[in-house]
């Protein structure tokens, strides 16, 4: 790994065990399994997948949410042991956390005042400081003027101001980096891109590196430098955004895009092509490419048993596909 | 005449097979008109909405949270809160008024028989200790009082036709995916042939492959069965999927109607041009923009045009409020259309 990467992901696992009766174990639901990743210190990506695929998880075990079962991460050049407690609290400290859904993330009997409060209450900053930290933030969001808004409960606000009170709570701590769970999906296609423009100015100003996990590639696609098509556990194409929109090599990229509507008024007389069948179960998952069974371009024999290993066909564009061998 | 047709219920069969006239109007809404009382005022959701819908045509009513969609949709189903201030208006469904029948009437005569409704997040309205199959024939069951195996058969003719194996009938809802339960419930608005579909928001919870089927099966239902459609959502790329004609609301009033070629091209009130201009597109480069500002309040909307004080072309007139003026094909409530 090289000194500008912040997070180094090499064949991470999460697994959850199901259990029966609460201790018989029925094996396991592998929600990440083998996902290999560098993110460069200031850099932006997309994971892109369908809900299921395990983007989310993904996204909590790079907050410590979850613990990986194997695999190894390095983050600004700290191995992080998901076993030691120190490890992810440290962790934690290092990274803000977008969620989804403004409303239900914020508590609602709870002021804006103490609800950016108590991240630094929990995390022991001087009381001096506190105050002072909290008008940046907001600040930093444009809740302006910021005495007006200090006093307010969350219902109070508009969904677009409720989500810069979250983009403001995962800056208090000054995180290295950013994890955005689908942040806009709940909000308006107007305030949307508002929201977005933000959060790609924070990420400029600080230099941050901001991960987003979304299923709607169009509306991030500014805002990020790499996408990476998550599917069914594993992460099958990695690319620059541009590289994945124009030019997409992983058969599911490329039926996935396809089934991303423009707003046109030919798509009424347009039927468009969907794969048979659904991802797989991922406590059991199909041998060779996970993709196998629905892909219109397998290859007999050799896709349905063996996995494909990461190909690079071109200069950063690498994808697990038997086709670039 | 209203009389004759009242004890009498169509058989089932012959509801599913009579064409019905291809041309002419499903829906004709004039100044229809919701208003809540609220603790803080009244809250005028829905104000002067006219609009027709013709035979086989799709509609898709847009805008941003708030702007009175939905209440647009349960104002034509009259399906009310409690708190409701006014509601007037006239809605001719196949040339009847139905604001003139009585609630008993309505429900059994309007509400699942001539106007079905799939509501939002519906997918998750299935009973969980009843099977699929019962479920999507219960409104024949119940309200034709057809025979169970009829109004079996007639199911499974709806379970094709929205593209779930018949096999699905007998299994209960968590057996099922979201995307086939999203298709059960299409099955199930379906089923009565009604002349006319509210579809609200009824992909936005879905993944964009399941979307993308969801869309493909509702357009072979559109050309195959003839039925209308009324799309209510606030994702713009999706909606064109479906729609042939658009109403663009704002505010809680209607801002524009065009048809699709015209909407999603070259939309003509300012608000419906920044909407257009805020939606991210994958394939064409484009970066999208952000409206500046919030919707008003419904409590106490400004007077004039609403969307004056974000707008970028405004100008001295937009202190008055203004008339829906016709515009080529086109309806919109902006003073820049006004022939001089």
């Amino acid at each position: 790994m090289d000194n500008n990467s912040l997070i180094s992901v090499k064949d991470l696992r999460t697994w959850f065990e199901l259990k029966r009766w609460g201790f018989i174990s029925m094996g396991f639901v592998k929600a990440l399994d083998g996902v290999t990743f560098d993110l460069k210190k200031g850099e932006a990506i997309t994971v892109v997948g369908e809900s299921g695929s395990g983007k989310t998880t993904l996204l909590r075990t790079l907050l410590g949410l979850a613990r990986a079962t194997a695999g190894e991460m390095i983050f600004s050049g700290r191995k992080i042991d998901s076993s030691d407690e120190r490890d992810i609290q440290w962790l934690r400290r290092q990274v803000g956390f977008v969620q989804q859904d403004p409303y239900g993330a914020l508590p609602p009997f709870m002021n804006v005042y103490r609800i950016l409060k108590e991240p630094l209450v929990v995390n022991k900053l001087p009381a001096e400081e506190r105050e002072q930290r909290i008008r940046e933030s907001l600040e930093e969001v444009r809740l302006i003027p910021i005495d007006d808004f200090l006093t307010k409960f969350p219902h109070m606000l508009s969904g677009g101001q409720q989500q810069r009170v979250v983009v403001a709570r995962a800056l208090l701590l000054r995180p290295m980096l950013i994890a955005a769970d689908e942040p806009v999906s709940m909000l308006d296609a107007s305030v949307r891109v508002e929201i977005l423009e933000l959060m790609g100015k924070i990420q400029k100003d600080y230099d941050l590196s901001v991960i987003y996990v979304t299923h709607d590639l169009s509306s991030v696609r500014y805002f990020s430098h790499r996408a990476f098509v998550m599917y069914a556990a594993k992460l099958v194409e990695k690319a620059d955004v541009k590289d994945i929109v124009q030019n997409p090599l992983h058969p599911y990229t490329v039926t996935l895009l396809k089934a991303i509507p423009d707003p046109e008024p030919e798509n009424v007389a347009r039927f468009r092509d969907i794969p048979p069948g659904e991802p797989p179960s991922l406590i059991n998952p199909p041998d060779g490419c996970r993709f196998h069974p629905r892909c219109p371009r397998i290859i007999k024999g050799l896709c349905d048993t063996e996995q494909p290993p990461e190909f690079q066909p071109a200069p950063d564009h690498f994808v697990e596909c038997w086709l670039y061998k | 005449m209203r009389r004759n047709t009242r004890g009498q219920k169509p058989a089932i069969a012959e509801r599913g097979r009579s064409p019905g006239p291809t041309e002419g109007l499903v829906l004709k809404v004039e100044d229809l008109t919701l208003y809540f009382r609220a603790t803080a005022g009244v809250v005028r959701a829905v104000e002067g909405v006219s609009f027709e819908l013709a035979r086989g045509r799709s509609l898709a009513v847009l805008g941003e949270s708030g702007c009175g969609k939905t209440s647009l949709a349960r104002a034509i189903l009259r399906l009310l809160p409690r708190n409701v201030h006014t509601y007037r208006g006239t809605v001719l469904l196949n040339r009847t008024d139905i604001m003139e029948l009585s609630d008993e009437r309505f429900r059994r005569d309007v509400r699942w028989n001539q106007i079905s409704l799939v509501s939002q997040a519906a997918m998750n309205s299935l009973n969980p200790v009843l099977k699929v199959g019962f479920q999507v024939a219960e409104p024949l069951l119940l309200d034709h009082r057809a025979k169970t195996r009829e109004a079996y058969e007639r199911a499974r003719e709806v379970f094709d036709v929205v593209g779930i194996p018949t096999a699905f009938m007998d299994r209960y809802a968590f057996e099922l995916s979201g995307g086939m339960r999203q298709r059960a419930i299409i099955a199930m608005a379906l089923i009565t042939n009604p002349s006319l579909i509210i579809l609200d928001e009824p992909t936005s919870a879905l993944d964009v492959l399941t979307q993308a089927s969801i869309m493909n099966a509702l357009k072979k239902i559109k050309q195959e069965l003839g039925l209308s459609f009324m799309l209510i959502t606030h994702d713009i790329a999706t909606s064109s999927e479906l729609a042939d004609d658009v109403l663009c609301m704002y505010a809680g009033q209607l801002v524009e109607q065009s048809n699709a070629e015209r909407f999603f091209r070259e939309p003509l009130h300012p608000y419906a041009q920044k909407l257009m201009a805020s939606v991210p597109t994958l394939h064409v480069e484009k970066k999208p923009e952000f409206i500046p500002g919030q919707p008003p309040s419904l409590l106490n909307p400004p007077a004039g045009c609403r969307f004056a004080p974000r707008c970028h072309k405004r100008f001295g007139h937009c202190q008055e409020e203004p008339p829906l003026f016709t515009h080529g094909d086109s309806k919109v409530k902006c003073w820049l259309y006004e022939k001089s």
